[in-house]
């Protein structure tokens, strides 16, 4: 082979994988006396574990008593599961309307699972599905919505000028004029309504029987309170991030203030002084409700830490990129949206996601203000003196849940970071 | 400037620096630089690292602010206003050392960014004018691959087209070939050199003293902030004045 020419000697092929699974097994598990004995050690141990816990969780256990104490056997008492599981999914909601959390709870999953479709990253797309599941999301919930026309002309106003800013370079000339309408229409309305001159009438839309938040709970105040705290705490987080690394010193002070406050307090008292201080603080005669308020508290720490984690991914893109795009005379707003963003939100994937997993979770602090999340309803199923006595098989099935939520997460984000570097980079 | 193609002096001015000054903190980078770039003049700019070069040409489309002097560009004067920044950037296009592309977009797309979002360019027409740029620039095959898919001396033909895209008057070139494997080059230079012989108006940073010989109307030499010596090729390279030029002259063209 050796004194072949240069040029035509042929490809060889790699070494001879020998492995198959006998050949694997004795590679990774057996390759030295050592280690095979740390294997069936391992081996046994995992064995024992499992069995004990099948089991407990299974063989012995009783799906089927109707209290407490006929559980027997030792085994779990799945029974407890099963007739306390609307208490632990949906609260103290009216019994016979759980219905509607329930489907609120489907709607709400079908907005999460569409939106992480890649195909689904339209903007009217996303705000078509988000204003219209959420309508639905909160009719169901609240059973009764009085729209009052404020939020119609804010909303004209909004898609007007975001419209009017963002089409300007694509829209034809009729599209345009229907944002300048809505955008004209939304101000002179908003400012009709603030003189007084406009009375701001409610569409009521009343279906069902109105249910208040407190009444709330469970998987649907859970949801609620981590989809819609990230929601709006991650544009918020941007924008923080972007004011951050302002050149303007009154916009980054700011910024830097807010975030390090925020960063320097824990959620709970947070969300203590929401629901506490805040109400002796406004005037007599105004009120926010309590979950309003914890959600508003979690959407103001979640945009701290999303800020943050942001700020990381912007620092990363190469100066180059900056001055590519100044270079070209794009101006602040189009050189952030179309170049920086879409690379730094991409870089901060994983933590972000990781973020997210952990406010999820973080929500079930709000049980500290007597709102009652899910992890507070699965407290609740312990309280009935008929089935005291099982709290292992209670939070272990709310574990279960999470895990479900937070696994999911954890895979999409491994999902996104292949997704998004599609042919980016070699 | 006999020797030249054409007679310059009649031509006008499209930048003019006069009394440019700028430090980086204590260190002064540009003292005194007073220079008049012609329509249609091809300028190469040489010298040591940190004698100012990039600073120079980095400062006429305000990716560096000046602190002192006057410079127009294309009758606009370079001030604080946003207004003249955004209108000199749309006249001056940019081909960094480092390429620049942006890696999240396709090659098309990054054509075809500036054009649609600053010149307000209907997309289809950009994506012609696009087409044919990269046609131009011999890789129109790659149209939809992403930067990291392609070589280094595709990319800086993109970065290259993509300047052209938004049809400047005035191209700045930071050391386009600096950052590229030797085999590469060529193909970079080939590029420039076309774009030259079509009447673009050029100022390359560059130690390509072969580009130089072929294209530029005038090298100018800097060192420490200064512009030390400037003429136009035979007689810079055949016989330089300056002590510095002569020093700078015998290191580069040593091995060449």
């Amino acid at each position: 082979m050796t004194d072949m020419p240069v040029g035509e000697r042929k490809q060889l092929a790699p070494p001879v994988d020998d492995s198959g699974p006998f050949g694997w097994t004795r590679k990774h598990l057996f390759s030295s006396w050592g280690n095979g004995i740390t294997t069936l050690v391992l081996i046994v141990a995992v064995a024992w574990i499992l069995s004990w816990f099948l089991e407990w969780a299974v063989f012995t256990a009783n799906f089927t008593a109707s209290t407490g104490s006929e559980c027997r056997g030792g085994g779990a008492c799945w029974a407890l599961i099963r007739e306390k599981a609307r208490l632990i999914f949906f609260g103290t909601f009216p019994f016979e309307q759980q219905w509607r959390p329930f489907f609120a709870v489907i709607i709400m999953l079908a907005m999460l699972i569409t939106t992480s479709d890649r195909r689904m990253w339209r903007p009217w797309r996303l705000l078509a599905i988000w204003s219209i599941g959420s309508f639905f999301t909160f009719l169901l919930m609240f059973g009764q919505l009085h729209i009052p026309l404020s939020l119609f002309l804010v909303v004209a106003l909004v898609i007007g000028g975001v419209g009017m800013f963002f089409r300007k370079a694509i829209a034809q000339a009729g599209e345009m004029n229907t944002y300048r309408a809505l955008a004209a229409i939304g101000l002179v309305g908003l400012v009709l309504l603030v003189l007084g001159i406009l009375p701001n009438w409610k569409l009521p839309i009343a279906p069902f029987s109105y249910v208040e938040t407190g009444l709330w709970g469970g998987i649907p105040v859970t949801l609620i309170l981590a989809t819609y705290g990230l929601l709006f705490a991650f544009p918020y987080g941007i924008l923080l991030a972007l004011g951050r690394r302002s050149n303007l010193p009154l916009i980054k002070g700011l910024c830097v203030g807010f975030i390090e406050l925020i960063r320097g307090v824990p959620l709970i008292s947070l969300l203590i002084m929401a629901s506490v201080m805040l109400p002796l603080f406004l005037p007599t005669g105004v009120t926010f409700d309590k979950f309003l308020r914890a959600q508003v508290a979690i959407i103001l720490f979640a945009g701290a830490y999303i800020a943050e984690i942001i700020r990381g991914g912007l620092q990363s893109l190469p100066k180059g990129q900056f001055e590519a795009a100044d270079a070209m005379g794009l101006n602040y707003v189009q050189k952030t949206t179309l170049i920086i963003l879409p690379q730094a939100l991409r870089v901060v994937i994983p933590p972000l996601i990781n973020t997210f997993i952990g406010f999820f979770k973080d929500t079930s602090l709000v049980l500290i203000i007597g709102i009652f999340d899910f992890l507070n309803t699965a407290n609740q199923a312990l309280v009935d003196p008929a089935w005291a006595g099982y709290p292992g098989e209670v939070y272990l099935f709310a574990a279960f849940v999470y895990f479900c939520f937070c696994y999911s997460m954890s895979r999409y984000s491994k999902y996104l970071e292949v997704e998004l570097n599609k042919g980016t980079r070699r | 400037m006999a020797a030249t193609a054409r007679d310059l002096s009649k031509v006008p001015s499209v930048i003019t620096l006069r009394g440019v000054n700028k430090w980086f903190g204590q260190f002064h980078v540009l003292s005194d630089i007073n220079l008049d770039v012609k329509e249609g003049e091809k300028i190469v700019v040489c010298g040591p690292s940190g004698s100012g070069k990039s600073t120079l040409i980095r400062c006429i489309n305000r990716l560096e602010e000046h602190q002192a002097g006057d410079l127009v560009v294309h009758g606009v004067p370079l001030t604080n206003d946003v207004k003249n920044i955004e209108m000199i950037r749309r006249e001056v296009g940019m081909v960094f050392q480092s390429f620049n592309l942006f890696p999240h977009l396709t090659i098309l797309d990054n054509l075809t960014l500036a054009p649609i979002w600053v010149k307000k360019m209907p997309k289809k027409e950009a994506e012609e004018i696009a087409m044919s740029l990269l046609t131009r620039v011999r890789i129109p095959e790659q149209a939809l691959k992403y930067p990291g898919q392609l070589s280094g001396g595709q990319q800086q033909r993109v970065a290259i087209a993509r300047a052209l895209c938004m049809r400047p008057k005035i191209m700045l070139f930071d050391e386009p070939t600096s950052a590229l494997d030797p085999e590469m080059v060529k193909e970079v230079l080939d590029v420039m050199v076309e774009l030259a012989r079509e009447g673009m108006t050029m100022l390359v940073v560059t130690h390509e003293m072969g580009f130089a010989r072929a294209v530029a109307d005038r090298v100018i030499f800097m060192d420490r902030g200064e512009i030390v010596e400037q003429n136009e090729p035979e007689e810079f390279f055949a016989h330089p004045r300056n002590e510095r030029t002569k020093l700078f002259l015998g290191q580069i063209l040593r091995h060449g």
